[in-house]
């Protein structure tokens, strides 16, 4: 890649004994949308306050626009804008004013944030909550004027550690909509998330993380095309038969993972795959064909599931 | 226009230090706007409270007090003294619940260091504000003791820096302190050091009537220096003694700040 | 399906439950507990007590006190205060928190326990840890020679008496706030320092200015103290007044309670 915004190269970070972060390389083009995707505990937020320049390091190299961010602190913070994993709004203030405060922190002028303000709260559909506590806010709508806060410096890149865990579905998409416009805007996205269908809306590219590793990188659809079959077949036999009868499915498929509640299938073609099950005589209770998913991919990566 | 890039450029920001503790003032005084008048009314309430309470009720037991060789009405005793205590308790509720609060449950500072502002911001601009509010109360203070005639000299004017400088000293050393604690029970532990220094400082009655270890032991106690500088202003005997009670309080003001911004950098930027 | 639930039992002894639940939850403070409610009343009591005694008698001498010492003459009253402080604590957080902090009042409701039993075994958990903070303090009274043995160990039911007046009300006022954030602060500073000031504690009601006296007429503390020294010194106070003394804590505590139990249910079902 060249001239990337972010570059990371044996990246660890370690908490005593125990290695949060074990030497991971990546990097971030300018206008890319990155992801790391992998379970809670894999660490996706230590690697997130290090780039953010609010952690040091315990070994290998980053930069950020070219700089450390150990060496540059204030100056790499200045082109970020930061959405950390808990909102941390200032409960004390009203919407406008925690918008207006942030911005004071970054040196910005009043004129120039009191005008960014207007664009910022249409941004975050928040026009109508302009006076309100942020007490007042739904979970919702205080990530997404987290967000507008992260976006008045006018950030070179927005970090974004699990922008909609939390949320319930109907909040969620409206969120992905916002940071949809965002990547149209040409903003530098890198974000965080346990979820696969978050991953593969939003990140044009992710790495795969668990237990500190990377393992594995690339766009949604290379990813699913390298570790993971066309379809995936889903069976279910009841709680106590599925592992017994897993042997006799295990000849009939390219590969196969036995959770304790269902099998899954890989093959190029699930309703085929289905129907020579029954013509053998085994009788699911229920069945699903779906297309196969970042969810597969980490299953085939790590044999586990991404939420537990 | 200047985005946020240049202005970190410019100023040169260091990562102790971006230039802008005043930044601090103005979210302080946004909150205080709009919930966080109510500490500082019932705060100016206090000495007042205690100054009917102790001069009208305590003056009637007491009569005159004999300090060195001059003979005083009590009320007129206790006045400056309680000056200095309300200078100190508006300052350690600043500094201490507040900054509490701010470190451990709101997360503000982790908040604020996520941006280009630094540690020494952040300690700078909690102390002045800490430090304009115990202004407020000894302006508040004075003007009622001056209406009540409690003021002998017009060096009591002097009085209000007195407090400021108090009030500063007594923030910054707290913030340093708080930084240390967990939990909501450590805290305890500030009101039980605060209790006995206020009750035996001497703002009450005079020292001397401990013996004379228990009085050496007071004296090395920061809020004697406060009591007695307020009052050598107070009554206008300027002398020595001033010198020395203002070099205490720099002393405590350089070790707080240093203290507190060292420990911001190393619970948040590590 | 029952697992053996005896809902009979449970509609008798309910608040004993509860009572428990929260006393075990009170021992794990119990070190801070102990330092403070026996701590900070003896530094009044050797601060003011001595200090200030040293000043009285030098004045007035015992002739403002009815002959009695000065120490003596505060003791009783800090006794009752310790009781309110600490009756106070137990109510109003535990209150807040099991109302809005925690909701650990809805899960209870939700078994057979009523509102009315929460709120009982809640008042009673903080009478007992006033009654063991008061007999402690009152021990400490006996061995520095402040009081002696015989009937004045009436001391200690009238202090919880005078604090169980107080906490019935804070368990009301505690239950029945929404918005707690500037209630700590008033009610420290604007209800329990004034009475603690204007309550007879440091020097007689009447020696205060007449406009300031009522404050002392509603104060449970000034009822408490007033029996209190009664019965420790001999005060000299009419049967009449010891009578009204103590109707009025009693009646203070019968409504506190009746307006507590009904808010508590009121807004467990709301
Ligand atoms: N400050 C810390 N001290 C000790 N261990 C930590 C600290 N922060 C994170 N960890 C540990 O590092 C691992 C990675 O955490 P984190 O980066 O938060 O994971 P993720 O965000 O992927 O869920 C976890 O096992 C976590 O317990
Ligand atoms: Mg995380």
């Amino acid at each position: 890649m060249s001239n990337p915004l972010i570059s990371a190269r044996g990246l660890t970070k370690k908490f005593g004994d125990f290695t949060a972060v074990n030497a991971v390389d990546f990097d971030v083009a300018k206008g890319e949308s990155f992801g790391l995707l992998g379970p809670n505990g894999a660490g996706k937020s230590t690697i997130m306050r290090v780039l953010a320049a609010t952690s040091q390091r315990t070994s290998g190299t980053v930069e950020i626009l070219g700089k450390d961010p150990e060496l540059f602190g204030p100056l790499v913070r200045a082109h970020l804008g930061v959405v950390p994993q808990q909102d941390n709004l200032d409960g004390e203030l009203t919407v406008t004013e925690n918008l207006y405060i942030y911005g004071r922190y970054f040196g910005l002028s009043k004129k120039f944030i009191k005008n960014k303000i207007e664009e910022l709260l249409e941004f975050a559909q928040l026009e109508e909550k302009r006076d309100a506590k942020v007490e007042a806010l739904s979970g919702g709508m205080k990530r997404r004027l987290t967000i507008a806060r992260g976006l008045v410096s006018e950030p070179d890149i927005l970090l974004l550690d699990e922008p909609t865990t939390g949320l319930d579905p109907q909040a969620r998409h409206i969120l992905w909509d916002r940071l949809f416009r965002l990547k149209e805007q040409g903003v530098t996205l890198v974000l965080t998330t346990h979820f696969m269908d978050e991953a593969e809306q939003l990140c044009d590219r992710l790495v795969v993380m668990d237990k500190g590793s990377i393992m594995a990188e690339g766009s949604p659809a290379s990813l699913i095309k390298q570790y993971s079959s066309k379809e995936v077949l889903e069976v279910r036999f009841g709680s106590d038969r599925n592992k017994e009868i897993a042997p006799q499915l295990a000849t009939m498929c390219e590969r196969m993972e036995t959770l304790p509640d269902r099998i899954l299938m890989y093959t190029e073609d699930g309703e085929k795959l289905l129907e020579e099950i029954t013509h053998a005589g085994m009788h699911a209770t229920t069945s699903l064909v779906r297309r196969s998913s970042l969810e597969d991919v980490f299953l085939r990566l790590t044999g586990r599931t991404l939420i537990e | 226009m200047s985005n946020a890039v240049d202005i970190a450029m410019n100023r040169r920001s260091t990562a102790m230090y971006a230039g802008r503790p005043y930044v601090l003032l103005e979210r302080g005084w946004l909150a205080f706007r709009s919930t966080n008048w109510v500490p500082v009314v019932t705060g100016f309430v206090e000495p007042v409270l205690f100054l009917l309470a102790f001069g009208y009720g305590m003056g009637n037991l007491i009569g005159d007090v004999t300090t060195g060789n001059t003979t005083i009405d009590y009320t007129l005793f206790i006045a400056p003294g309680l000056l200095a205590n309300s200078a100190m308790n508006g300052a350690i509720y600043d500094s201490t619940w507040n900054v509490f609060w701010k470190l451990n449950e709101s997360k503000l500072y982790k908040t604020m260091l996520s941006t280009p502002l630094g540690p020494l911001d952040i300690a700078l601009g909690e102390i002045t504000w800490a430090l304009i509010r115990g202004l407020v109360y000894s302006i508040g203070f004075l003007t009622v003791v001056t209406a009540l005639g409690l003021t002998p000299s017009f060096w009591a004017i002097l009085a209000i820096p007195a407090a400021s400088l108090i009030a500063f000293g007594f923030a910054s050393f707290g913030m340093a302190v708080t930084s240390y604690f967990k939990t909501y029970q450590q805290m305890g532990f500030i009101n039980f050091v605060l209790l006995p220094m206020t009750l035996f400082s001497g703002s009450l009655y005079p020292i001397s009537v401990y013996p004379d270890w228990l009085e050496k032991i007071i004296m090395a106690l920061p809020l004697w220096h406060g009591i007695e500088l307020v009052r050598a202003f107070w009554f206008g005997e300027i002398n020595s003694g001033v010198f020395v009670h203002v070099t205490y309080f720099v002393v405590m003001i350089g070790i707080g700040l240093f203290v507190t911004s060292r420990r911001l950098r190393a619970l948040f930027l590590r | 399906m029952n697992a053996g639930i005896d809902v009979p039992t449970i509609q008798r002894f309910g608040a004993l439950y509860i009572a428990s639940a929260r006393l075990k939850s009170m021992s794990k403070w119990r070190t801070i507990i102990a330092a403070v409610d026996i701590g900070n009343p003896l530094f009044y009591l050797i601060a003011v007590g001595i200090g200030i005694g040293v000043m009285v008698e030098q004045g007035s001498g015992t002739s403002g006190t009815n002959g009695i010492k000065y120490i003596s003459f505060i003791a009783p009253a800090l006794l009752a205060n310790t009781a309110i402080t600490g009756i106070m604590d137990e109510t109003v957080f535990p209150t807040i928190e099991g109302f809005k902090w925690r909701k650990l009042f809805f899960a209870q409701n939700s078994t057979p326990i009523t509102g009315r039993q929460i709120a009982i075994g809640v008042y009673l958990a903080a009478l007992f840890r006033a009654l063991f903070a008061v007999i402690a303090y009152y021990i400490l009274l006996l061995a520095f020679d402040v009081v002696n043995f015989g009937i004045s160990i009436l001391l200690v039911p009238i202090a919880v008496l005078g604090g169980g007046a107080f906490g019935a009300l804070m368990l009301f006022a505690a239950a029945k706030i929404e918005k707690e954030d500037q209630f700590f602060n008033i009610l420290g500073r604007l209800v329990i320092m004034p009475m603690f000031l204007f309550s007879g504690t440091f020097f007689p009601l009447t020696s205060m200015p007449v406009y300031l006296q009522p404050i002392g007429w509603i104060s449970p503390l000034w009822h408490a103290t007033e029996l209190g020294r009664e019965s420790a010194f001999d005060y000299g106070i009419s049967t009449t007044m010891v009578v009204v003394h103590l109707v009025f804590l009693f009646t203070l505590l019968v409504i506190g309670l009746g307006l507590a139990t009904r808010q508590f249910e009121r807004r467990l079902s709301k």
